[in-house]
């Protein structure tokens, strides 16, 4: 299946079926740092993806300014 | 999985609260513990008008959908950075959204009315990005709110950015900070009310939730973004949070509870002791405020091109 990673934008292909939780694993991602997206809906942990699947890793955390944060 | 509402078939499992939701229940959530935050911090009273910052970026549009859904009278501001490629995009997915809610969309750029971008001013004041962009925000936010006549101007700041600050001010022992890390500031002297209706939010169910609602968002990282040191404290946070679900939120919350007060008592006595700025009349500390300083010092400077796109995670 074609997975497609962000920050930078790049796409692997993993071999199905497999879990998305395996997945993440396999790849060393973070479940509480990404969505994961096929097509336009959003899946959890435990859905099995197929070799002819398409999804999108999605990274939520976002950086920048500590300094917007603090002061008043 | 199944929704731990109605047994239907689940999208999202949040182990913080150790459940699993289908779409219409997780948005459910999601509003409920909106309307939580709002309430137990005095955020926003009935009748009040609401100004949001908005980035272009998954919470603050989530923020702002969240705003309209439950009934707020809630418009959005827009500030255009100037930071190449990243800010047109940002400033499309703003507009994009705005129009189809049909809601009232403020924009204020930098370069055309400030004479600055982010990547120029940051260079000409010697100032890193991220702490000139944050010093425009909060001024050009200020400003907006009191001259729009707003009672509240807030912000998309959730519970990952509230517990990686923390953490930050924590492992530093920045006392000042600490004192002003709060879910709500106080209108005065100057300043309008700020407010954080999102920090019983977790990053990944903002950005579930506008998966959900079909609102597309800026994904990529700005390229200023000095972010390291902020994204280090959130993978940290992150991995115990994956060993032991709920630990930002107690964190955070539990600071919030037993220790903030503590460090509050500076806060007062610094924001009694403002003076107006000659220039423009914002609050500060010396006769000219920090952000007229910076308009000064960027005026007439070579602009800075950005080339890059997205910073590395
Ligand atoms: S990462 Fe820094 S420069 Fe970029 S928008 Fe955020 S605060 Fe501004
Ligand atoms: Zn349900
Ligand atoms: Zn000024």
């Amino acid at each position: 299946m074609k997975v497609l990673l962000r920050n930078p934008r790049r796409e692997i292909d993993v071999d199905g079926p497999v879990s998305v939780n395996t997945l993440l694993e396999r790849l060393e991602i973070n479940r509480e740092s990404v969505i994961v997206i096929r097509g336009d809906e959003l899946i959890p942990a435990d859905t099995v993806l197929a070799d002819s699947d398409q999804v999108e890793i999605r990274p939520v955390i976002s950086g920048g300014a500590v300094d917007t944060q603090v002061r008043p | 999985m199944k929704c731990r509402v109605c047994r239907g078939p689940a999208i999202i499992d949040i182990r913080r609260h150790n459940a699993n939701f289908c779409a219409e229940h997780f948005l459910k959530l999601c509003r409920d513990q909106t309307a939580k935050a709002i309430a137990d911090f005095d955020m926003i009273l009935p009748g009040e008008r609401v100004l949001i910052a908005v980035s272009g970026g998954k919470d603050s549009l989530a923020l702002w959908d969240l705003l309209l859904e439950m009934g707020y009278d809630a418009d959005g501001l827009y500030l255009g950075l100037g930071i190449g490629d990243y800010s047109d995009d940002s400033g499309t997915y703003v507009r994009a959204f705005a129009e189809s809610r049909g809601a009232r969309l403020i924009e204020v750029d930098l370069r055309a009315e400030y004479g600055y971008d982010i990547p120029t001013g940051a260079r000409a004041a010697r100032r890193a990005p991220c702490s000139t962009c944050g010093l425009s925000k909060r001024h050009l936010f200020d400003r907006a709110a009191l001259d729009g006549g707003y009672d509240a101007v807030a912000t998309g700041h959730n519970l990952d950015d509230e517990a990686a600050v923390l953490l930050g001010n924590v492992l530093h022992w920045h006392d000042e900070y600490l004192g002003r890390q709060l879910p709500v500031l106080a209108a005065r002297n100057g300043f309008p009310r700020k407010v954080k209706p999102l920090v019983r939010l977790g990053e990944r169910e903002m950005a579930a939730y506008c998966v959900v609602r079909g609102i597309d968002y800026q994904v990529d990282e700005c390229p200023m973004a000095e972010g390291n040191r902020h994204l280090a404290y959130k993978d940290a946070l992150n991995m115990l949070e994956k060993r032991s679900p709920g630990a930002k939120h107690d964190f955070y919350f539990g600071f919030l509870a037993r220790a903030s007060e503590r460090f509050r008592t500076t806060i007062d006595a610094e924001q009694d002791a403002l003076l107006e700025c000659e220039r423009c009349g914002a609050p500060t500390p010396s006769e000219i405020c920090a952000f007229c300083r910076l308009v000064e010092k960027a005026a007439g400077a070579q602009p800075v091109t950005i080339t890059t796109r997205g910073g590395a995670v």
